[in-house]
């Protein structure tokens, strides 16, 4: 593929023109957004449908653990977690990944094996970003060398703030050259982006540079994925494969915690960027405590009887 | 009103994790007196109320069992002490519910004021009585202690709106559980009102939880909820067949189940006597006993080194 896509090779040609490019994106309207985002949250998804979304949502999981206290064995209950996510129900679907930290990714890799399920990576100095980018580049070989099938990469949001768009851009292009055959997922964490606008230039500067996935945040900030925030990166990746072709893939990460939310993120897919990416090479969550409410409902949906905390992994 | 001015009808709310929401169905009924004049439209909650009930219940455990005992009396006292306040709305609503003159009214408010004070007065005593140490021939300290059972499930008495309720409640989280309670189908009003005075009592949010409407179809998925630990059928007792649909549906996770029951123990679905002396049977209900069993080291030749 391509790193940057041929329509806008003059908009990455220097720093003034890719500001010029990523300003003269149209504004945001912010109230619609929301509303939009409010409106398509009021679906009512029943029955088959229900049961339907909520088996695409465990497939769609990067289960993620990225805590100072992960231990291996942490790791690998994990991965036993999301080969097996239900032990009482082997028809739940797999999760489409493990997300854990560079230096637990040989542990992950290792349980994993031969399961199908991806291991997924965070680096380059996760979740600040701030190191040199050598450090960044070292993080990434790393967890590549380990066998991580894909690399969460933080943007330097204090570069991006600073209208700095060619440093961001050549560093995601740099590590994307890193990753190999490893899928890229650039994190913008757009609790730190203070507006839609900025989300949107974002988004736009991280398809540009080659990314196979945008990532809304980290989930250490206050304000993480929104189906606002949600709503317009989809909107970006539908015009970015219409005039394009180059179809990027989408995540939601933090604060999704019901099926509920879950189900509204996946109402917004199939409504703005389309049936496409209703599958978890083009869409997924970053969560862990999601899996369990989605698993207390597929109970109820299979016994029509409520299921509790009790009946589900503590993870 | 001869004074004119218009009335302020107020519009019952449920009492769910500390919030007063509306049923999540949107759906409310029509409460009359028994006589059939109308009081007041309650809310006429679904199965998702009852769950979202359960959830907002167990939330609420962990703080609530793992609250002194001594706490608990305090928070309980100050809650008959708001109930003592409000006794004259009270007593309306009784009087209305239930077609009680208002000194009858009045007295059966007194009595579930008095019946919650003397439960408040249990929590810091029930362990005295329901556990203690244990003889046991070995070098061990054995002692056993009553626990709290988790998330109780209350299908409050359908024929004593406010004292049958208060000495079904009480019980219930005085010894540390928590409590999705389902008011009496026909009186729902006085349980309604009692969430506001529990939401001003100190009482943590989700202790309690009040749901009002058909009691069957409330019960059912309460009773077959895998995170609901014990069910209190005393509200099924005017249908058997209810009760022991109940009952069957409870034994899949092994909840506790209280079956209703006269005061005096008799089995049945007759009126029972409210005013009667409850003693300790409903709050041992919902115990679990936990024993441990502590070493006291090797007894040598002297005897036990204590």
């Amino acid at each position: 593929m391509p790193t940057t896509a041929p329509a806008f090779a003059d908009a990455t040609a220097s720093d003034s023109a890719l500001r010029r490019f990523l300003h003269g994106l149209p504004g945001v309207d912010a109230v619609g957004l929301e509303a939009r985002a409010a409106a398509l949250g009021t679906r009512s998804i029943k029955t088959t449908a229900k049961a339907y979304a909520i088996d695409l949502a465990i497939s769609m999981i990067d289960l993620t653990t990225l805590e100072g206290a992960d231990t291996p064995g942490k790791v690998r209950a994990l991965a036993a977690k999301a080969v097996n996510p239900d032990p009482t129900d082997r028809t739940t679907p797999r999760t489409a990944a493990v997300c854990v930290y560079p230096d637990m990714a040989a542990t992950a890799v290792a349980a994993l094996a031969g399961s199908g399920v991806k291991v997924a990576s965070v680096a380059t100095a996760f979740p600040a970003g701030r190191a040199a980018l050598d450090v960044k580049l070292a993080d990434v070989r790393d967890a590549v060398a380990a066998g991580a099938d894909e690399i969460d990469m933080v943007i330097d949001r204090g570069a991006f703030l600073a209208g700095r768009y060619l440093k961001v851009y050549e560093e995601i292009l740099a590590v994307k050259a890193e990753c190999g055959s490893a899928r890229l997922k650039v994190i913008f964490e757009t609790g730190e982006l203070s507006t839609y606008d900025n989300i949107r230039r974002a988004s736009w500067l991280g398809m540009l540079a080659g990314a196979d996935f945008i990532k809304t945040s980290t989930g250490k900030v206050a304000t993480n994925a929104t189906p606002a925030n949600t709503l317009l990166m989809l909107e970006a990746v539908r015009d970015f494969r219409e005039q394009t072709g180059v179809q990027i893939g989408v995540k939601p990460a933090g604060g999704i915690r019901t099926s509920k939310d879950a189900i509204k993120f996946l109402v917004l897919v199939n409504e703005t960027a389309g049936e496409d990416w209703l599958d978890n090479h083009w869409f997924r969550f970053g969560a862990s405590s999601l899996l369990n409410d989605l698993l207390m409902q597929r109970q109820k949906l299979s016994t029509g009887r409520y299921s509790g905390p009790d009946y589900v992994t503590v993870d | 009103m001869s004074d004119g001015r218009l009335s302020v009808f107020k519009t019952y709310k449920l009492y769910v994790g500390g919030k007063f929401p509306r049923s999540e169905s949107g759906r409310v009924y029509e409460v009359t007196d028994p006589k059939g004049k109308w009081l007041a439209n309650a809310p006429q909650s679904s199965r998702k109320d009852a769950r979202d009930a359960v959830v907002a219940a167990r939330k609420a455990f962990g703080g609530w069992a793992g609250a002194t005992a001594y706490n608990r009396g305090q928070i309980l006292y100050r809650v008959a002490e708001m109930l003592e306040g409000r006794r004259e709305q009270f007593a309306r609503e009784v009087a209305d519910a239930e077609g009680l003159s208002k000194s009858k009214a009045a007295a059966v408010v007194d009595a579930a004021v008095d019946r919650w004070v003397w439960y408040a007065g249990w929590t810091d005593k029930i362990a005295q009585i329901a556990g203690g140490a244990n003889p046991v021939a070995g070098p061990y300290f054995n002692l056993s202690t009553p626990e709290p059972t988790g998330v109780v499930a209350v299908l409050a008495p359908q024929e004593s709106s406010f004292l049958g309720l208060v000495s079904v409640l009480a019980p219930v989280i005085a010894t540390g559980n928590t409590a999705v309670v389902v008011a009496s189908a026909d009186a729902p009003l006085p349980a309604l009102s009692l969430g506001e005075v529990l939401a001003t009592s100190d009482l943590p949010g989700g202790v309690v939880n009040i749901l009002s409407g058909r009691t069957a179809e409330l019960a059912l998925p309460l009773a077959s909820h895998q995170d609901v630990n014990a069910i209190d059928l005393t509200g099924a007792a005017p249908d058997a067949g209810l009760a022991k649909e109940l009952e069957t549906a409870a034994a899949d996770n092994l909840k506790r189940v209280l079956r209703p029951q006269h005061v005096d123990g008799e089995d049945g679905a007759g009126g029972t006597d409210w005013t009667a002396d409850p003693g300790t049977r409903r709050l041992t209900a919902f115990l679990e006993t936990k024993t441990v069993w502590h070493p006291t080291g090797a007894l040598g030749a002297s005897g036990s080194s204590y």
